[in-house]
């Protein structure tokens, strides 16, 4: 069973996972973020390592889709506000097939129902990275919203209902 | 391998071979056990005071402590008389933390969470643990090598030694030989910390990133006293008594070179000027700074008492007058008070 | 050639930078991160230099031909008028202590946001410039001569640091960036290198005395819509005093409390703390449409102009005759307030040593500077029984308190706003320690950064101080996020909606005042938003 293997390999394909969305930060950045376990002086170390092995488990479990996207959210959330291009923001979750693949290799090939269960599962990974898109393209949204309406929200409203703003230069 | 660390240590090599071959082939012992080691001396204190003058000349203009807990303020609120001082009695015992303890460096509080919500503390502090141990380390060395330059010894540096070598007393029995020096803690700690430094600047990556060669230089200088210096105690076993003869000789202004103290002296005695000449000049001057640093020696009470600045100079500002100019109308109209009615 | 395959294809996008030293990463100005250069009208009608349009994302930044003498020359001054800069470039051991203390790095992952290397950017330009050992050994020494890109990186990142001196908590020597910031921007002003959500703001207050250029009729109208907005909560009509000669205090508190959402509720709630100590004890408050506002963005501009802008303070003060002056919820104004302002513009002897005429108290802190914080003041009144409260009335919420950089680090008022929260509402929560008090974790849109441009570079900056919001939002059901500064509230919703969106933001004296019972009011059925109190939910449809 290729759950079974899965759940063998389940650690280094974490680990593996992780380090490779580390790797995306510059090296002494990478480092900082392996390093420090304090959940609050590195959130996103803390934010990257959690979410993604718990998104590994709720994976292998036929999770909900609203569990899926309560723990991917909070990465994608950070991803989103890194000065990454949209393909290096969601680069992480494209990685999974590689990296499980790397990782069970040849295991994988030996058994024919192992070779099917992969074309299911990829099937799940596609819809992981389909969730991945909605939450970032929500974060962008959010963001170009805070953009436009945070001046007219919190400030200018009541001014300019009552016309008393006036350019000085 | 990089540039940042290859070249001081390169450097710090060229110094000892240098001072080896010139002082044991070269016939220049004079130079390297004489002129050098007063010039170097000459350096140190004329430039640490120099630079602790400068310093002085730049004025503090504000009082700008870095505030790390409660302040004065309402008489039953607590104040946290050290981290805030409000007087020069509190500064004094925040400068001593500081200064003594490393009361900053150790701030480094650190959170773990256990099974997703159960938080607990821990502090990191191994930055901390060897920033002093390489300093005590360091201060008991040089106090026990005031042994050299006074006679007779004073008590005190007999018992930091007596402490230093409490290995020696521990194996008396054994090895209680004539000749056979006992163990010195602080000389094994110093080169420990001092390679943990190191390490840790090549190994940590943001600290290797923000290092310099200037970083690596004093490492590498002090690694190169200590070991030559650990060499000569227990290795060569060098002749202690021709080199008190030589050190009272350059305290007194008598200089001698005695015979047969041994080319690894002339390194250690070099490595250690090349440090005294290169301190002022460089990120040691630390030593000094921190007494002067305004952000930790002003006590925090500037709304009680005046700071004055020493270049206040006026600047051009808009005055209610020419602010009521411009509005005067408008206030009018809204009621607001004026000081001159329109005209 | 054979077509890649979309993993290959992936693996072929080197999101690592090459392992080059900081020096030879040359600096790449991002969207989202920057912001916009200063307008030339604002900088022009302060009278600072260089005033022209310029773009920082084109090549051409439209210097004067001598700017790195004007450069090398002012670096010169401010070593020999500041010894904090002096040392600070002199003694720094980069041993490493401050460098993931800054929540600019933890958040954007930037290693140039590591408070050691911000401060190396002058640093490597002090060495070169006035150091021998820098002269001869060139960059194996740490120098580097002043090029265009070493300015354009200075720009950069002067511009990504909030000054909120966490940092400076954890180094040894107690190197402040904050000073180092201040020192680079200085520098950037002499040849026009400021950005507008400093200069404008700025020039504003230097003309209609508050950030926004709100004239003194439209700031009483203002104060009046909030009168009717109480009044409809608590049937309580207030009349608040402007620039009345003869009052026993001048109050001066951020222009942000009274133009900008959620301050306005905070603003609201000073107001009917004045009327509440009026009726009662017959004190007499008044404000300034000329001192209308307590913040400095001169403070993010040079000494000079911070000292140009807090001068009203006192001219008010003498002009209006006050006894002493009290100031409202803000951080950077405390900053200028508690370190600089009786230095720069004082002596204030024109006052009188601070005493609340209610309780007694002497302000002995104050003494000389003769401004009292307004937590110190609630503080003390709560503390001898003055207010009549009813904490029930903030049963709603669930709060935790976040500690202002520079009232926390540039002061020490940490005890003064609890003892106040504590004592009006009865749900508090305090975030992790190593987040809070003088490890407090910054808004990431102080020192003028609170602009719409940068939007990225403020959720990453203020992520840490979410991240601790979010914590005690999921363990206690923390809705509610207290403060007492204006930049918080300007910055904190949108951080919040973000990052943590069940998280409203709050003023200390909004829940002071939800709680005070006002002589006369009807019965409170909504707190100051209209939002329905505990178990009155259906009595505030009504």
């Amino acid at each position: 069973m290729l759950i079974n293997l899965l759940e063998k390999h389940k650690t280094k394909i974490i680990d593996k996972w992780i380090e490779c969305l580390r790797n995306s930060y510059s090296g002494e950045t990478a480092k900082f973020l392996k390093s420090q376990n304090d959940p609050f002086a590195n959130p996103v170390g803390n934010t990257i390592s959690t979410g993604l092995a718990g998104l590994f488990e709720l994976i292998l479990k036929e999770a909900e889709p609203n569990a899926i996207k309560s723990i991917l959210d909070p990465v994608l959330r950070i991803r989103a506000i890194q000065s990454f291009t949209p393909s290096q923001a969601t680069d992480f979750l494209f990685s999974l097939k590689k990296i499980i693949k790397e990782v069970l290799g040849n295991e994988i090939l030996q058994n024919k129902k192992d070779i099917d269960e992969w074309f299911v599962f990829e099937i799940k990974i596609d819809q992981l990275i389909q969730t991945g898109f909605d939450i970032y393209m929500e974060c962008i949204t959010k963001l170009y919203e805070l953009k436009a309406t945070e001046m007219k929200k919190r400030t200018f409203s009541a001014f300019e209902r009552a016309g008393l703003v006036k350019d000085n230069t | 391998m990089n540039v940042k660390y290859m070249f001081p240590l390169a450097a710090v090599v060229v110094l000892m071979l240098l001072s080896y071959v010139g002082a044991e082939a070269g016939g220049l012992s004079a130079l390297f056990g004489i002129v050098i080691p007063y010039l170097a001396v000459i350096i140190f204190i004329a430039g640490f005071a120099r630079r602790i003058l400068d310093w002085s000349n730049s004025s503090v203009p504000f009082r700008i402590p870095t505030t790390c807990g409660q302040q004065k303020s309402l008489p039953w609120i607590k104040q946290n008389k050290i981290d805030n001082p409000s007087s020069l009695g509190g500064v004094i015992l925040r400068m001593f933390f500081e200064v003594c303890c490393f009361r900053s460096l150790f701030r480094n509080t650190k959170n773990e969470l256990y099974n997703g919500s159960h938080l607990t503390y821990s502090w990191e502090i191994w930055l901390w643990v060897a920033a002093l141990a390489f300093h005590y380390a360091f201060l008991v060395v040089v106090v026990r090598h005031l042994r050299f330059f006074l006679e007779p010894v004073p008590a005190c540096v007999k018992l930091i030694e007596f402490f230093d070598g409490f290995f020696h007393i521990e194996f008396v029995d054994s090895i209680i030989q004539i000749g056979l020096p006992g163990i010195m803690i602080s000389g094994i700690v110093l080169l420990a910390a001092v390679i943990f430094l190191f390490l840790r600047r090549i190994l940590i990556p943001q600290v290797n990133y923000i290092s310099l060669a200037a970083d690596y230089f004093p490492l590498f200088l002090i690694m190169g006293i200590a070991c030559s210096g650990i060499f000569m105690r227990y290795f060569t076993k060098v002749d202690v008594i021709g080199i008190k003869e030589f050190t009272m000789g350059l305290v007194t202004f008598h200089p001698v070179i005695p015979e047969g103290i041994g080319g690894v002296f002339y390194i250690h005695l070099f490595l250690v000027s090349v440090l005294l000449a290169y301190f002022p000049f460089s990120k040691l001057m630390h030593a000094g700074g921190i007494f002067l640093s305004p952000t930790r020696n002003l006590a925090n009470n500037t709304r009680a008492v005046r700071h004055i600045n020493p270049w206040n100079y006026d600047v051009p500002v808009h005055t209610y007058e020419e602010y009521e100019d411009d509005f005067r109308e408008k206030m009018i109209e809204a009621g607001l008070p004026v000081e001159k009615e329109l005209k | 050639m054979t077509e890649l395959k979309p993993d290959e294809l992936l693996a072929k996008i080197d999101r690592n930078p090459p392992a080059s030293g900081w020096m030879d990463t040359p600096i790449e100005i991002r969207k989202g991160i920057y912001c916009y250069a200063a307008n030339p009208k604002s900088v022009e009608y302060l009278g600072l230099p260089n005033a022209r349009k310029w773009n920082p994302l084109e090549k051409d930044w439209k210097l004067p031909e001598n700017w790195q003498e004007i450069i090398h020359n002012g670096f010169k001054e401010r070593l020999e008028k500041f010894r904090t800069f002096k040392i600070f470039m002199d003694i720094c051991v980069r041993c490493g202590a401050c460098a993931d203390k800054c929540h600019f790095f933890i958040g954007t992952g930037d290693p140039k946001n590591m408070p050691v290397l911000r401060a190396e950017l002058l640093r490597s330009v002090y060495r070169n410039d006035f150091t021998t050992f820098g002269k001869i050994l060139g960059k194996v020494g740490g120098a580097r001569k002043m090029t265009l890109d070493v300015l354009k990186e200075w720009w950069y990142y002067f511009f990504q640091c909030t000054e909120c001196r966490r940092c400076s908590v954890f180094c040894p020597y107690g190197i402040d960036t904050a000073e180092i910031t201040i020192m680079g921007r200085e520098l950037l002003n002499l040849i026009g290198l400021n950005i507008d959500w400093i200069a404008t703001p700025v020039a504003n207050c230097y003309r209609t005395g508050n950030h926004l250029g709100i004239q003194p009729h439209a700031f009483k109208d203002m104060l009046d819509f909030f009168v009717e907005d109480i009044e409809e909560v608590t049937g309580v009509q207030l009349e608040p005093q402007y620039n009345k000669k003869g009052a026993d205090i001048l109050f001066v508190t951020p222009s942000g409390d009274v133009f900008a959402d959620p301050g306005t509720y905070t603003c609201m709630g000073y107001m009917m703390l004045f009327h509440y100590l009026k009726e009662k004890y017959g004190l007499d408050v008044t404000w300034s449409t000329y001192a209308s506002e307590g913040g400095n963005f001169g403070f993010f501009t040079s000494h000079e102009t911070m000292k140009r802008l807090n001068s009203k303070m006192y001219a008010e003060a003498k002009r209006l005759g006050v006894k002493w002056i009290l100031g409202g919820e803000c951080g950077h104004m405390w900053r200028v307030v508690h370190q600089y302002m009786d230095t720069m513009n004082g002596p204030a002897d024109f006052m009188e040593e601070p005493v609340s005429p209610i309780t007694g108290t002497k302000f002995e802190n104050a003494k000389s500077t003769k401004m009292v914080h307004i937590a110190e003041f609630t503080a003390d009144l709560i503390k001898h029984n003055k207010l009549e409260l009813d904490v029930t009335r903030n049963d709603h919420l669930k709060v935790t308190y976040h500690d202002s950089c520079n009232p926390a680090r540039g002061m020490g008022l940490l005890d003064e706003p609890r003892y106040v929260i504590n004592n009006v509402c009865n749900n508090f929560y305090e975030m992790p320690a190593n987040t809070i008090r003088e490890q407090t974790f910054c808004c990431g849109s102080g020192a003028g950064l609170n602009a719409g441009e940068n939007i990225e570079l403020r959720m990453a900056g203020g992520l840490p101080r979410a991240n601790a919001v979010k914590y005690v939002h999921e363990k206690h059901g923390v809705n509610m996020l207290a403060c007492i500064c204006a930049i918080d509230r300007a910055a904190f919703p949108a951080l919040m909606e973000y990052w943590v969106p069940e998280v409203d933001v709050i003023g200390l004296h909004e829940l002071v005042a939800n709680a005070l019972i006002m002589p006369g009011e009807s019965k409170r059925t909504t707190d100051l938003r209209g939002e329905p109190l505990l178990g009155m939910e259906d009595e505030a449809d009504e």
